[in-house]
């Protein structure tokens, strides 16, 4: 498994931090909704390769939260509900955000379990390590902890 | 961490005097070495733990403790509802009633030998285990609420095990107070086909050898005899248990400001006791405790079902049922004054002592069996509830080993095909989906279980009965 994955385009991509017994997912873009995005498909990288899971089956989610910062929290805690209740993973995202009212769609397919091989189940996102914002370099990142 | 930060009491027990805004002092139960193998945000979280409204006599921190969300694992903090005191989802975690549980085989090691591939193979294929698995068991809305309601009591009514059992489980098998009514309809369609099936990451089923005994008078009412073969099964409450965390950690971190709390971490989200929040995720919580009791029991009669086969005539009966996840009201002492607490354990075991009202007729008079879980590959423990414990964290112990390591760091260092390689190679059998999950679950990436267990023994937290060896471990 590799650290980092590019998700294809310059200044998107998204990283793994570590946890002591969890792991931290970071998404980084150009605007907050591609933060939102990446920090989506690192959880997914937590799980299983994603480029392993195809692309296939769209799933609409909405949330709303007082402030950027719970509502990446809410924004990942509905993908696991949906990965959970739906058992599916999901590959790709697409986010719009109107101030902190979040509306989005999960491409994915469902889990097979010789060709995913999920090494782990994501329970929640938590509020360790939180932080949406600018860098320095004006980029948007968009972390947390999630607790497998 | 720098033992430095505290004060030594003893060559196991450190504190810390309240500073800013703590309202009791913080103590760590702990040697020192592995004081300094904590992580520093353990000395943080204890310390914030020790602010919140209503916290009585310290915050508390197991040998076992490590970095945690708002609390540390391995933490243990009790409150007073009459003097302003809260209940936490962090507290709690996600895992609600997240426990072990330790069946007798009466089969030995020698016996089990031949057909230990067989085993493995049948309890790997029979018991569902990690993330997509599903059980056998669709539960309709009202199917649902009644095993939120009656827990294992409900799994044993539905033909899961026996009333004997129910015994041998903390709360007799069936929370009391459950409120399926403030369990969310996500939750329960998180959970509508998870009844009966292990989970992933650290939780397991392991058939273990009984290899050496401390205490011979409790292994003998224990029913512990070395060469003997047991299985343990380590998982909570599913996805129920982790979507009411969810749901109200935040609620209880947009509510906490007009409660007028205020949160060092926002991951410390708790809400007083006596408020209609409170009292919501009290229900809740105690719903998912006795999802986590269902869960253990159907996949106990699920093992029972595989030995049958395997080895016709055989019983598996249940030692005890232990939860490390919880927040349960009890009466404890406190200044010579009995008082009733809601005590939080994150990560911690309840270890009563001998007398205890809780306790069943028969272990009564000696004190409850406390499970202690390994990592896979490495030993588990059986411990016993002590006298002193009273005293002592609100009678409670480590509950496992602990993460030393990430699970980053795990899969850099190891390879999972590699390791399960090298634990047959031992003897130990290892089934699992995913071999990247066991990477992350190295033995190694965890702390020296044995010395968790010692300096618990040595603190008094609890007495060590009889170590337990893997032999075949089903990860989720």
């Amino acid at each position: 498994m590799s650290l980092t994955a590019e998700a294809g385009k310059e200044g998107v991509y998204w990283t793994h931090f570590p946890h002591q017994a969890d792991m931290g997912v970071r998404g980084v873009g150009p605007t907050r909704e591609a933060a939102f995005e990446q920090a989506a498909l690192a959880m997914t990288a937590v799980i299983t390769d994603a480029t392993r899971v195809a692309p296939d089956t769209a799933v609409a989610i909405c949330c709303e939260a007082p402030d950027d910062e719970l509502l990446l929290v809410d924004w990942l805690n509905a993908l696991i509900l949906e990965m959970a209740a739906r058992h599916m993973l999901f590959s790709r995202f697409e986010v719009s955000l109107d101030g902190q009212r979040l509306s989005a769609t999960a491409w994915g397919e469902p889990i097979d379990l010789d060709r995913h091989q999920p090494a782990v189940e994501v329970k929640g996102a938590t509020y360790t390590e939180l932080k949406v914002g600018r860098t320095e370099s004006g980029e948007w990142q968009a972390q947390c902890v999630v607790d497998v | 961490m720098n033992p430095a930060q505290f004060k030594q009491v003893s060559e196991v027990e450190w504190r810390v005097a309240p500073f800013g805004k703590m309202r009791v002092p913080a103590v760590i139960y702990a040697d020192q070495a592995l004081i300094r193998d904590m992580d520093d945000k353990v000395f943080e979280q204890l310390t914030n733990v020790a602010t919140l409204p209503g916290i009585v006599q310290a915050a508390y921190a197991m040998p076992d403790a490590h970095w945690g969300y708002g609390f540390p694992i391995g933490g243990v903090a009790a409150f007073d509802a009459e003097e302003g005191g809260v209940v936490s989802a962090g507290g709690v975690g996600f895992d609600i009633s997240c426990g072990v549980r330790t069946l007798h085989t009466g089969l030995t090691a020698a016996e089990i030998a031949p057909l230990k591939q067989r085993l493995a193979d049948r309890l790997f294929a029979h018991v569902p285990a990690g993330l997509g698995s599903t059980g056998q068991l669709r539960l309709n809305v009202s199917e649902m609420d009644a095993m939120l309601r009656g827990g294992a009591r409900w799994a044993v009514e539905h033909g899961y095990g026996s009333e004997a059992d129910l015994d041998r489980i903390e709360e007799h098998g069936c929370m009391a107070g459950a409120e399926p009514g403030q369990v969310s309809d996500q939750a329960k369609r998180r959970q509508r086909d998870e009844i009966g099936t292990l989970g992933s990451g650290n939780h397991y089923l392991e058939l273990q050898e009984i290899v050496e005994i401390y205490d011979s008078k409790a292994a003998d009412r224990f029913r512990l005899r070395p060469g003997e073969v047991v299985v343990s099964i380590h998982c909570g409450s599913r996805g129920l248990g982790h979507q009411i965390g969810t749901e109200f950690l935040r609620q209880m971190v947009i509510a906490a400001p007009g409660y007028g709390i205020e949160l060092p971490d926002r991951e410390l989200a708790c809400a007083p006791i006596k408020s209609s929040l409170g009292q919501s995720y009290l229900g809740a919580m105690r719903a998912a405790i006795n999802c986590a009791l269902a869960n253990r029991q159907v996949i106990t009669h699920l093992t029972r079902e595989v030995f049958a086969d395997v080895f016709p005539g055989t019983h598996l009966s249940l030692i005890y049922d232990v939860s490390h996840n919880t927040c349960k009201q009890e009466t404890h002492t406190v200044d010579g004054r009995s008082r009733r607490l809601y005590v939080h354990r994150k990560g911690a075991t309840r270890a009563f002592g001998p007398g205890h009202p809780a306790l069943p007729g028969d272990l009564r008079d000696i004190g409850q069996p406390v499970l202690i879980g390994g990592s896979m590959g490495t030993a588990s423990y059986i411990l016993i509830g002590t006298e002193a414990g009273t005293t002592r964290a609100f009678s409670s112990a480590c509950h496992g080993a602990g993460r030393s390591m990430s699970r980053h760091q795990a899969t850099r260092q190891w390879h999972g095909r590699t390791l399960v390689d090298e634990l047959a190679s031992r003897g130990i059998l290892i089934r699992s989906p995913s071999l990247r999950g066991v990477a992350e679950e190295a033995p190694g990436a965890y702390k020296d279980v044995s010395a968790v267990v010692d300096v618990a023994d040595r603190a008094g937290l609890a007495h060590k009965v009889a170590k337990l060896s893997p032999l075949v471990c089903i990860k989720g």
